[in-house]
């Protein structure tokens, strides 16, 4: 068999974290019952008129310039014309001729290396409603609450050579846009979706070949799957002296399978034209620095400050930084208990610990930095020992609950009453002749145990060090 | 300079609009067409090379809204004109997956 | 016929602040015009009696408490069929929206209910503003009040023939090539299109976007200029809503022309244009000479693409504006389907006539891959060159003055036989719509058979008071003649 080149650019869609959709003063806060945040504007009505959401704009232009795009100083909006339900005008305005932002792209890195994937062009547009089938009615139901909700859609450059490459593109550019705050990025819900543009040529070859594009991508793992799957697919065909045809594929993931989306009906002719409705958009020198100096701080400028005011080591900070959320929550908590280095011990062991086995991202975490911040003081406090402070940890972690509180309705302070402690340890030793006489004869590691036994009788209420000291102390009697 | 339709641009062009014209309006549609098009055709006299299209007769730019909700729950008011409607939506024929 | 129904609405207005008669009483004797002349006139879509009744009512109280003072509070009006009405059928004359019912009103609506007025119903179009006879409405055609053979003209012919008739006071039109000041001439009543962006398009149901706009239909230049100034309104609902701070119209009802400079396009003169109405404008601009105007004849140039560029413009418009009436959210939906694309082609095909299908397949067309640049972007481009000649033409000339169209009213059935000879009618008024700017038909005369001819006064961008200050000095001229020409009579 030949040698083949796989050659990808992907189309990535972000919802924008605006509070109201992109033309008309609706709430895009989700789980509404359908069809509750509509207004004439989002579902079509006959002389309603579109307005556009400044901060969507304002959202697209950092994206442009933290992902080094060139910002197009005289912007417009096209309007996209097919005909579906979950599209109420019948058009989607979009931006095809004059997009936001073009020419950019970001560095990522894999295992063969460092390389730059270039951006094509980043435009504005809105997002569709969701249709509900219904099986036994044989109709669909249309929503149109998502209807209208502001997508960026960055556009890259057949720039990538395998899955892992689009990966990492994928993982770079969603810590972008998380950090800069304009999209959470959940593959999962939709707030970030990646269609894949992928053709395949031999080796040595300068042409590209017959491209497809890939929809309905929910994961990173799908992702990988259909890239695999449609580059053995086309290398089948050109082997079998077939051609690929350029269309539009729907993966489904469960069946690991992807079928074409071709119908009479569906023309593929969107006679994109200026929406007469929308004015343009003209973007001065001065707004694009307001822009570009209102951007937060980066991941990169994070990893620099973490080691030299907080000395956190490269390797944590490269975890800390590693989500936006869990920078987030550790400078927020560093902040309210003055400690870092604690901080991060939490975050990178417990913390990570309970998000591998619950299967969450960190953006999933609830809890508040203030009840950690509290639980770090209450074991510096001697409070609590630092094993029931793991116990306590899991219920901030699972319900936010209040430390301090928690501690004391369950009783779980360290008993720092020393006759009480005296008395069990005494106990402890009169029950344990063996180990004692072993601690005595020499092995200093019989005293584990009955440090053990100690905690176990304080029902973990106790300093172990404190049990350790006194309990040497009796024995060396 | 005469333009002809071809039946298969009538019917394109039928899929775009979403329109299905019958035999005579079909044949009336085409004829008005080509009229149409010879004598939009006229516009080829004019050198305009050179000339931006022009969108909007004059210059008005940079018009937003500010990103605040302005819209309470209009769920009723916006179904209420729906030829068929249930669950708080619009219903329409399946659409195929 | 109750006489006052001949008042205008400034007239009205004023009697109804001196408690002359009562909104409640102005609002009946309006119905009860409607009801004698609908049978041949067929002006409206719509009347609500009991709306138009029980805000006559509000409105009086309002006056009588004071709240309202406005120089048109409490006088009944139309509103044409594709304005928004909040709770009122709106049908854009089309099957497509037969039982349409917004639930909320266009701007220029609110803003005449704000200052009083009262809406009597909506009137008859043709379907979706597209035609010029009034002829294309699903509901049947409107006849022109001064020989009901003739067309009012169109698309706003209801708005029209409803105030030449004496149905209404003054009434609202849309004009997107000529909507408002073609049947405004043909109907021998006063209509104005103001500079695009002078009046909220929300809540009108959209034609082709960057070219319609909103304006006043009425018995007088003053009452035109009264409307207009309600109407006209900066909203931040529509993007290409302009903030204008010299909206004070009336302000220009001054009876003055002297050192006027007015331009007379040569090209508006020639082939096609009817000799009698030639004439009748040649004697308008005489009159205005008289009066102190500079008048004289130029040429305007690039008139004959105006008309191609505009079909190519609003019909591509139209054909995505159009896009939304597919019988989900609203309107018609036909019977029997099979799936939901037949369910589209079937409501549209159904609901929609034939002048309006065939606008948008030729928009449809146009927009089509591999057409855009030659059909489109040519047409655009177009445009830009004409909005060109426009600006060296108002370099020298105040007022361009020339006919509203190019005959007095065609009979009935006249038209639509050959489309692309209605839309050559259109050759004096689209060029303003491509352009922006606006312009007003006055009444300047009659035909031999009795129809009125009206002559066209067009300005630059911003410059209405300079067009409202020319027709208000024509009409005062013209009144002036003709009480003297009476007084000749008589003795």
């Amino acid at each position: 068999m030949r040698q083949y080149e796989t050659v990808i650019g992907l189309e990535v869609h972000v919802e924008l974290a605006t509070k109201t959709k992109i033309f008309c003063g609706c709430s895009t806060a989700f789980g509404g019952a359908p069809n509750t945040h509509t207004c004439p504007v989002c579902t079509g009505m006959p002389g309603s008129l579109p307005v556009l959401n400044r901060q969507v704009l304002e959202y697209a232009m950092a994206v442009g310039l933290a992902t080094n795009c060139e910002i197009n100083r005289y912007c417009k909006f096209d309007r996209k014309n097919y005909f579906y339900p979950d599209n109420p005008q019948n058009y989607q305005i979009s931006q095809l001729y004059l997009p936001i932002c073009h020419d950019g792209g970001i560095e990522i890195e894999t295992g063969f290396g460092k390389k730059t994937v270039g951006i094509h062009e980043i435009h504005m547009e809105e997002d569709a409603g969701k249709l509900i089938h219904d099986e036994w009615e044989d109709c669909s139901l249309v929503d149109y609450n998502r209807s209208g909700v502001p997508l960026i859609e960055i556009v890259s450059e057949p720039d990538m050579r395998s899955a892992e490459e689009v990966i990492a593109y994928l993982d770079k550019l969603r810590l972008i846009i998380q950090y800069l705050g304009a999209s959470d990025c959940k593959l999962q819900e939709g707030s970030m979706r990646a269609d894949v543009n992928l053709s395949v040529r031999e080796a040595g070859q300068k042409e590209f070949g017959t491209r497809t594009e890939m929809k309905n991508l929910n994961s990173f793992r799908a992702i990988a799957r259909a890239i695999e799957n449609e580059r053995d697919r086309q290398i089948d065909l050109l082997e079998a002296g077939e051609k690929v045809v350029q269309e539009t594929r729907r993966w489904d993931d469960a069946k690991e399978y992807s079928y074409a989306m071709r119908s009479k009906e569906d023309a593929q002719d969107y006679r994109y034209f200026p929406d007469p409705d929308l004015v343009p958009v003209v973007i001065s020198d001065e707004w694009i620095e307001k822009i570009r100096a209102a951007q937060p701080e980066m991941r990169a400028e994070k990893l620099v400050r973490y080691r030299e005011e907080f000395g956190i080591p490269d390797y944590d900070a490269g975890i800390l930084t590693s989500s936006k959320k869990m920078a987030d929550m550790f400078e927020e908590t560093a902040a309210l208990c003055g400690k870092p280095k604690k901080v991060s011990n939490w975050l990178m062991g417990e913390t990570l610990r309970l998000l591998k086995e619950q299967n969450l991202d960190p953006e999933d975490m609830r809890f508040s930095p203030k009840h950690l911040a509290d639980l770090i003081d209450l074991v510096d406090a001697g409070t609590v020992n630092s094993t029931v402070a793991k116990d306590v940890f899991a219920e901030i972690f699972a319900r936010d609950v209040d430390p301090a509180v928690y501690v004391e309705e369950k009783g779980l302070k360290t008993v720092n009453d020393e006759g009480a402690l005296r008395k069990t340890v005494e106990e402890v030793i009169a029950a344990n002749p063996q180990s004692v006489a072993d601690y005595r004869g020499g092995k200093e590691k019989a005293i584990g145990f009955l440090v053990g036994q100690t905690m176990k009788a304080m029902k973990g209420k106790a300093d172990p060090g404190a049990v350790n000291r006194l309990l040497k102390e009796i024995l060396a009697q | 300079m005469a333009n002809v339709i071809s039946d298969e641009t009538m019917e394109y062009v039928g899929i775009l609009a979403k329109l299905e014209l019958s035999g005579e309006e079909r044949q009336q549609a085409k004829k008005d067409m080509e009229r149409m098009l010879d004598y939009i055709d006229k516009l080829n006299e004019l050198d305009t090379s050179g000339v931006e299209p022009m969108s909007h007769a004059f210059p008005v730019q940079n018009v937003f809204r500010e990103d605040v909700v302005t819209n309470t729950d209009m769920r009723d008011a916006m179904l209420e004109n729906a030829p068929q409607r249930r669950d708080g939506s619009f219903v329409v024929p399946r659409t195929v997956e | 016929m109750d006489d006052r129904l001949e008042l205008s609405a400034l007239a009205l207005g004023r009697q109804i602040r001196e408690r002359k008669i009562s909104a409640v009483e102005a609002v009946q004797a309006a119905l009860s015009r409607i009801r004698e002349t609908e049978e041949t006139v067929h002006a409206f879509v719509t009347v609500d009696e009991e709306g138009a009744l029980r805000r006559a009512k509000q409105v009086q109280q309002k006056i009588d408490a004071g709240e309202l003072s406005g120089p048109l509070a409490g006088v009944p009006a139309a509103v044409k069929d594709n304005l928004c009405t909040k709770g009122l059928l709106t049908t854009c004359a089309s099957r497509i929206l037969e039982n349409f019912v917004p639930p909320y009103s266009a701007q220029a609506v609110e803003n005449l209910e704000e200052a009083g007025v009262v809406v009597l119903g909506k009137t008859n179009m043709d379907e979706f503003a597209m035609g010029s006879t009034t002829e294309t409405s699903y509901f049947g055609v409107t006849r022109n009040p001064w020989n009901p053979e003739h067309v009012p003209g169109g698309s706003s012919g209801g708005s029209c023939a409803a105030v030449a008739a004496n149905e209404c006071f003054f009434a609202l039109g849309s004009d997107t090539g000529g909507s408002i000041r073609q049947p405004s001439s043909f109907c021998g009543v006063v209509g104005l299109k103001p500079t695009y962006g002078t009046v909220s398009r929300y809540g009108l149901v959209a034609y082709g976007s960057s070219l319609d706009q909103i304006g006043p239909i009425a018995k007088n230049v003053s009452d035109c200029a009264a409307v207009l100034e309600i109407i006209a309104s900066h909203d931040p609902k529509d993007s290409t809503s302009l903030k204008r701070t010299d909206l004070d119209f009336t302000s220009a009802l001054l009876d003055d022309v002297k050192g006027m400079r007015i331009g007379i396009p040569r090209d508006y003169l020639g082939e096609g244009l009817d000799g009698e109405v030639r004439q009748a404008v040649l004697a308008a601009a005489e009159v205005l000479k008289e009066r102190g105007a500079e008048v004289e004849e130029f040429d305007l140039s690039l008139v004959e693409y105006a008309i191609p560029a505009y079909y190519t413009i609003a019909s591509a418009e139209a054909s995505s504006n159009l896009s939304r009436f597919d019988g989900v959210k609203y309107g018609y939906r036909a019977k029997d389907f099979d799936g939901l694309h037949q369910m589209y082609k079937k409501s549209r095909s159904e609901g929609f006539g034939p002048e309006v299908k065939r606008r948008i397949m030729l928009g449809a067309f146009v927009l089509s891959s591999g057409y855009y640049d030659a059909y489109y972007l040519k047409a655009l481009r177009t445009k830009a060159l004409i909005k060109q000649a426009f600006d060296r033409a108002f370099e020298k000339y105040d007022v361009i003055l020339g006919p509203a169209a190019p005959t007095t009213a065609p009979r009935l059935g006249e038209s639509l036989a050959d489309p692309l000879k209605m839309y050559l009618g259109d050759i004096y008024t689209i060029s303003a719509n491509l352009a922006g700017i606006p312009g007003i038909s006055v009444p300047c005369g009659m035909d031999s058979r009795g129809l009125p001819i009206g002559v066209q006064l067009l300005g630059n961008c911003f410059e209405e008071k300079k067009i409202i200050r020319a027709a208000y000095a024509y009409e005062c001229a013209r009144a002036c003649r003709a009480a003297q020409q009476g007084k000749a009579v008589e003795a």
